[in-house]
């Protein structure tokens, strides 16, 4: 027992107001010695995550299903993707050579931001380098994000 | 009964043939209006926020034209014109997020219907009240009142905390 040391419950939510970074739900907090917590499991850290996800969406020969199942559940997420993640993704886009779904993942990611309206600007500042080179332009560009 | 039967039949025909769409509205847009669209075992379109890729594209027949432009895209993006994209999008998504986020206007016609008919039960009540109703028991008319009023001062009721305890019998009015 360890008298020291109050499991320290750090729980940084999108729905938080004045949150700037892509951070998620962290249900224990990521210390070396984790010894207060609740459960077994190990907890997966934000690295693990994202390169969980930038390996998935990188397959070279992934097909049209696995990459809706994979956008459909990552914005089922809590979390906004990170740049990478998504350059992941709209890279198999263009090996599925699907324009379409490159502009929804786009518009998608900025929905998702909700009321933090800094999060798209950056992640498209991130994404330039890869939106040229694929040719991508932003539902911005195309008049898309006006009704 | 025989007439009855080919009454039925005849509305049938005449009545449904137009509620069921032609071949030609079918083929214009992706979504089946066959008994396709009831059978929840075939993939469907949807315009969803948390489901921003669908199961099928927006629109699966395509015409030779839009047979083309997907050929296109599978060439270099960047040759690709603005309204082609535009249009790429638009083959395989109905609505934009912006779009799928618009409200209606409904509201304004469902808090007029609200008035509406909360105007029309007023104006029943009303006429109610002046063809309806008799008139008002003469108890209830001022010069009775005023009496009553005194009366009730005088026999100083709730003198404690009610009707005669906010008249001030010194000044003679109420306090």
């Amino acid at each position: 027992f360890s008298p020291v040391g109050k499991m320290f419950r750090a729980v940084v939510r999108l729905s938080t107001s004045g949150v700037r970074s892509l951070a998620r739900i962290r249900p224990c907090y990521s210390a070396p010695l984790a010894s207060r917590c609740y459960s077994h499991a190990k907890v997966e850290t934000d690295e693990e995550f994202d390169a969980r996800w930038v390996t998935y969406f990188s397959k070279p020969d992934i097909d049209a299903w696995e990459l809706k199942k994979g956008m459909n559940t990552l914005i089922g997420y809590d979390l906004v993707p990170e740049a990478k993640i998504l350059d992941s993704a709209l890279r198999a886009c263009r090996r599925l050579n699907d324009l379409a779904s490159a502009i929804r993942i786009l518009e998608a990611v900025k929905d998702k931001s909700g009321p933090h309206k800094d999060i798209y600007p950056y992640l498209i500042q991130e994404l330039q380098p890869t939106l040229i080179e694929l040719g991508i332009s932003t539902p911005e560009d195309l008049g898309m994000d006006k009704l | 009964m025989l007439t009855s039967r080919a009454l039925v039949r005849g509305l049938k025909s005449g009545f449904w043939r137009p509620l069921s769409s032609t071949s030609s509205v079918q083929a214009a847009h992706g979504k089946d209006m066959s008994p396709d669209v009831l059978d929840p075992s075939v993939q469907q379109y949807n315009n969803r926020l948390d489901t921003p890729l669908s199961d099928v594209p927006f629109v699966r027949n395509l015409n030779s034209e839009q047979r083309q432009l997907k050929e296109k895209e599978k060439g270099p993006w960047t040759k690709l014109t603005k309204e082609e994209k535009i249009a790429l999008y638009r083959l395989t998504h109905e609505l934009t997020y912006p779009e799928m986020r618009r409200g209606s206007s409904e509201w304004k016609t469902v808090l007029g219907g609200v008035f509406i008919f909360l105007g029309f039960s007023g104006m029943l009540v009303w006429w109610q009240r002046i063809f309806v109703f008799g008139e008002v028991p003469h108890t209830l008319s001022d010069e009775w009142v005023e009496k009553q009023t005194q009366r009730m001062i005088d026999m100083r009721i709730n003198p404690v905390g009610g009707f005669a305890y906010h008249w001030d019998y010194v000044k003679k009015q109420w306090k």
